[in-house]
């Protein structure tokens, strides 16, 4: 807990403790932690002198700033038509063979969390993925599996 | 009806321009000259609405206020759209310029750039380039300043005054409008919002003058436009195109000799049938497009596209107001009720009538605009909505 105050102190010196710092602050603590904590928000809430609901109601507004534990790896598969058309369930499948889990879950280790999203901005090479920030394109079974292989080995 | 062939025209990616000397050209020319130039182009919108952008910044630059903004939407969300990701790769210098040339036009000394939290690995490459422009801007003799803001993952950040509310550190709930951001936009002070190309085709009209930009395309629509194509197309990717083509002119370049359907101008947009292809212009005239095509095969079931396309706007509707957040619940309940068999075909009209109500209640550009692809599906394709 002492890290999360230090860092939400941090970032409030480098944003700001305004409201237009918020947005800016609560990705950080994503950057940092993967997901923003009752005790994050209400941490920001302190530092910012805003009420802890305010932070909640902007926090859970954004998909990408999540506020339930998230593994190391988020990993964010296109479920929009294009994406879909090109064999994105099949990829789905791989996946949660390979992780053993379903969308929506972090695998026991906490390494990866499986989510769904909607258009990425890479339709003319689906299937498309987010992990983390980076994106994967022209997916097929075999790709991902190697992808995945490699953050389950290599990171 | 006038169908342009289909015309391929390089003027956003293409370096052929000294892009120093058409800044300094752009930024020594009066305010009143520079809105003239975009004014004569008759350059329009490129983010979906097809405002003309000379109004645009010609209203904003007629506000006395003493703070102004410049925003650039870089929050591409629509379903099929790509071409801002990149443009912003390879050219994002033109686009700083085309927000610096506004900001002299309007009378701005700050611009935002506001990116989808989709692209954040883009987000190294466009702060280096922006220290390289505002250099630049400085050896010019501006102290214009771009800055740069993540979004996070909300489809809706796209709307203009949903985007402010999300730069201000709100939730991305679109206001009511009027007033529009003309006159008050983000920190309510009047701002110029446009779309990435915009905002390009605003700087390449500074260097090869509105003329050149206005002979191409037709009356209601000038000039080019970065296409995003996908689908059932054997050359999927970006092509900047003359505006005016008919559909059909489109499929048979694009199309892999079995096109059913093209969806034009993403989920928010219309279904376009084969029976239609001949008569259906692309652009405002017709059906007009932020960008996005996206083909369909005869082996793809219209109902999943369309099921895909409400799923869409339920998980993105901001659930400010009851029209749509409500409305989306129950177009996809009910189109899944019709398949099913547990509504009769009739029920179809309902659902209908309920999008159409959407267009007239809703708040916003999103609740309004699901009718377009719900009722241009339904229309077109209603046998695969029931069997
Ligand atoms: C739901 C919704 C999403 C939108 N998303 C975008 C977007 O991602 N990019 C964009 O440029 N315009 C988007 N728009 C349109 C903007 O509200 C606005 O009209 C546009 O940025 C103006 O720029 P332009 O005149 O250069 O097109 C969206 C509108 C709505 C209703
Ligand atoms: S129309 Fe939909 S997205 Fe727009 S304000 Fe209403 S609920 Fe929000
Ligand atoms: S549909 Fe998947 S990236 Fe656009």
């Amino acid at each position: 807990m002492p890290e999360i105050k230090e860092l939400v102190k941090q970032l409030a010196d480098k944003h700001g403790r305004n409201r237009e710092s918020l947005l800016p602050i609560l990705q950080g603590i994503i950057s940092e932690e993967r997901y923003i904590s009752d005790f994050a928000m209400t941490e920001v809430a302190r530092e910012l002198d805003m009420s802890a609901a305010l932070v909640y109601g902007t926090a859970t507004f954004y998909s990408f700033l999540d506020t339930e534990p998230r593994g190391k790896y988020v990993i964010r598969l296109c479920r929009t038509i294009t994406c879909d058309m090109k064999g994105k369930k099949q990829i789905l499948r791989t996946i949660e063979d390979l992780l053993k889990i379903e969308i929506g879950e972090t695998t026991k280790d906490k390494k990866f969390t499986l989510l769904e999203t909607n258009c990425l901005g890479w339709c003319h090479k689906g299937p498309a993925m987010l992990i983390n920030d980076d994106a994967y394109t022209e997916l097929t079974p075999e790709k991902v599996s190697e992808i995945i292989g490699d953050y389950m080995k290599n990171r | 009806m006038p169908d342009k062939r289909l015309k391929r025209v390089d003027l956003i990616f293409s370096e052929d321009c000294i892009y120093k000397d058409v800044l300094t050209k752009a930024l020594n020319k009066s305010k009143e000259d520079i809105i003239k130039e975009i004014l004569d182009s008759g350059l329009r919108g490129r983010g979906g609405a097809g405002f003309p952008t000379g109004m645009k910044w010609k209203f904003t630059s007629e506000q006395t206020e003493s703070e102004k903004y410049v925003v650039c939407n870089a929050d591409e969300g629509e379903p099929g759209t790509f071409k801002d990701r990149e443009i912003l790769t390879r050219v994002p210098h033109k686009v700083f310029g085309g927000m610096a040339v506004c900001g002299k036009a309007i009378g701005a000394k700050h611009g935002y750039v506001y990116l989808r939290g989709e692209y954040r690995f883009l987000k190294a490459d466009i702060e280096k380039a922006l220290d390289q422009f505002h250099k630049t801007l400085k050896e010019i003799g501006s102290d214009f300043q771009i800055h740069l803001l993540m979004g996070a993952g909300a489809y809706i950040c796209g709307e203009e005054s949903a985007l402010f509310e999300s730069m201000e550190g709100h939730r991305g709930e679109p206001r009511n409008k009027p007033p529009y951001p003309t006159i008050a936009g983000f920190r309510k002070k009047p701002t110029v919002i446009n779309n990435v190309e915009t905002l390009v085709y605003a700087f390449m009209i500074c260097n090869i003058g509105s003329k050149k930009f206005h002979d191409l395309g037709t009356a209601d629509s000038r000039g080019s436009k970065v296409f995003s194509v996908s689908g059932d197309t054997p050359i999927p990717g970006i092509y900047e195109l003359e505006l005016g083509m008919s559909l059909e002119t489109f499929v048979e370049e694009f199309g892999d000799g079995d096109t059913k359907a093209v969806q034009v101008g993403g989920a928010s947009g219309f279904c376009v049938p084969r029976k239609k292809f001949k008569d259906t212009i692309i652009g405002f005239e017709g059906v007009p497009t932020g960008g996005s095509m996206m083909l369909f095969n005869s082996s793809r079931s219209m109902y999943n596209v369309l099921k895909n396309y409400v799923e869409f706007f339920e998980e993105e509707s901001c659930g400010q107001c009851t029209p749509c957040r409500v409305g989306c619940q129950q177009l996809k309940k009910g189109i899944e009720a019709v398949k099913k068999g547990e509504k009769s075909a009739a029920y179809l009209d309902s659902l209908q009538k309920l999008a159409d109500t959407m267009k007239i209640t809703a708040k916003c550009g999103l609740g309004q605009s699901v009718a377009n692809s719900f009722s241009s599906i339904v229309d077109n394709f209603k046998e695969e909505m029931i069997y």
